[in-house]
């Protein structure tokens, strides 16, 4: 019987089983390998977390294939990468490593300040960031096949992902209010494909699973993210910047589960040692802030 | 119509609620041992299964969960559900739930490059998203469905489990023979 490979309902099926699961940010097999342990859905290999390319600066590019082959040895969950904004090379690369996942992110420095990855073109599916509805539905009809709403990564701080979780939310009602003869006028204020706006206006819903990142520090964030729609979350610096990272991990875990819970909630939440120290949004100028990154 | 409790600890289980409710059945989000009461059959979606054993044993569901199998109540496990239902999981050692004497291969068919569509033996739309392959069926179980003559779809007892995604692909009748 003849196989349909890496067709865009594969990729988004992969999307589908992370949900209520959150991805972790690892530097190498060690961390990776606490992270598998703390119950992580799926590990996003890196050289750097976001809060050490703040403090570092320079250019942050892909990671050594060499390490990202480390950890695919060291767990059995989905091992995804990162690659900058438009860099389909790095895209490439990381798709020869048979990642499960690529992030087209904006914590990398971008390549190109225009184009994103034409990510139709790959077998493997990719992530990426968005603030808004428009920005969301672009991605999409570049192929991305999951979401996640940009926080202001490696700062510890909610606020950010919070603001575009909101104005996702109020994209995605505001377009369901709308008769059929506004959709092409909201499209071209959306600066979004019009097919994806009908989808949306019709559904209700994003047609790909969306994920919070970025700021999220406690398990506290990750019920709100949850709370304000997130299907899931990353955690990137978060964890392993944290006093005691495999604690924290498992926290973070239980809380993506049982989110809906005070009382469990509260649980989880007690005696995790410090979070990490965080960056309060308005000492950031703006060329230091990752989030507005993406076109 | 019955009352069909879906397991919410992780993984891809609104697929499952919303197939199940389209089926009119009373549907119930499980995350802990006490949401198994007064339920008549229980899913268990795809996800991560490592992830999911120890949602599970952390919230101390495992001897309810074993209860309900015992008492002989219809239980579907897709993918991950699955590996979970299974007997022995490769590559080992993984703990499971025994509940289907089979052998599976995490991710038996590759990567996630290696997902992919297709049309069982039996005419069914498959979905197989780094999926388990079933590398061993032991003599109490059925094979209902394969792919190339290797089993897909397995039954023993009451307990079905899939190494595809039914939710995912609209096979609604293995759920329409299943929850009565």
């Amino acid at each position: 019987m003849e196989k349909q490979k890496s067709t865009f309902k594969t990729k988004v099926g992969l999307a589908e089983m992370l949900k209520g699961g959150v991805i972790m940010d690892v530097v190498d097999a060690t961390q990776a390998r606490i992270a598998e342990d703390a119950g992580a859905a799926a590990v996003m290999a890196l050289e750097r977390v976001p809060a050490q390319i703040r403090k570092e600066g320079g250019v942050a590019r892909a990671s050594d294939p060499t390490m990202i082959q480390a950890i695919q040895k060291t767990v059995s969950i989905p091992v995804m990468a990162k690659c900058r904004i438009g860099h389909f090379m790095e895209a490439r690369i990381l798709e020869a490593l048979e990642v499960d996942f690529i992030d087209e992110s904006e914590v990398l420095t971008p390549a190109d300040d225009e184009y994103h990855i034409e990510k139709h073109d790959f077998d493997v599916p990719f992530v990426c960031g968005c603030r808004d509805l428009g920005e969301a539905l672009r991605r999409v009809g570049e192929g991305a096949a999951m979401l996640r709403t940009k926080g202001e990564a490696g700062t510890g701080n909610i606020v950010e992902g919070v603001r575009h979780l909101r104005t996702l939310r109020h994209g995605i009602r505001a377009l369901t209010t709308l008769g059929n003869e506004q959709l092409m006028t909201a499209a071209k204020e959306l600066g979004a494909p019009y097919d994806l706006v009908q989808l949306v206006a019709k559904e209700g819903k994003l047609p790909v699973p969306n994920f919070a990142a970025g700021g999220i520090a406690t398990p506290a964030d990750v019920a709100l993210c949850m709370a304000l729609g997130a299907e899931s979350v990353f955690v990137g610096s978060a964890i392993f910047l944290s006093e005691d990272p495999a604690k924290r991990a498992r926290a973070i875990v239980l809380a993506a589960t049982h989110w809906q819970d005070k009382k469990k909630l509260a649980e989880i939440s007690a005696g995790l040692g410090a979070a990490m120290p965080g960056i309060e949004l308005s000492t950031l100028s703006e060329s230091e802030r990752m989030s507005t990154r993406g076109w | 119509m019955a009352r069909v409790g879906v397991l919410a600890l992780q993984g891809a289980f609104e697929a499952q609620v919303e197939v199940l409710r389209r089926l009119n059945h009373d549907v119930v989000e499980v995350r802990s041992a006490e949401a198994l009461e007064g339920i008549d059959g229980l899913v268990f979606p795809g996800g991560e299964s490592t992830t999911q054993l120890k949602l599970m044993a952390w919230g101390e569901m495992l001897s309810a969960l074993h209860g309900f199998v015992a008492s002989g109540r219809p239980v579907l496990g897709t993918c991950a559900g699955l590996i979970l239902a299974a007997r022995e999981v490769l590559p080992g050692p993984q703990e499971s739930l025994d509940w289907i004497d089979v052998t599976v291969q995490r991710n038996g068919y590759g990567r996630q490059l290696d997902s992919f569509e297709a049309r069982s033996d039996g005419g069914r739309t498959l979905m197989f998203i780094r999926a388990p392959r079933i590398t061993r069926v032991g003599p109490g179980v059925e094979v209902l469905d394969t792919l190339d003559g290797e089993p897909v779809l397995v039954r023993q007892g009451k307990v079905v489990g899939t190494a595809f995604h039914p939710e995912l692909s609209d096979d609604v009748d293995i759920f329409r023979e299943l929850f009565v």
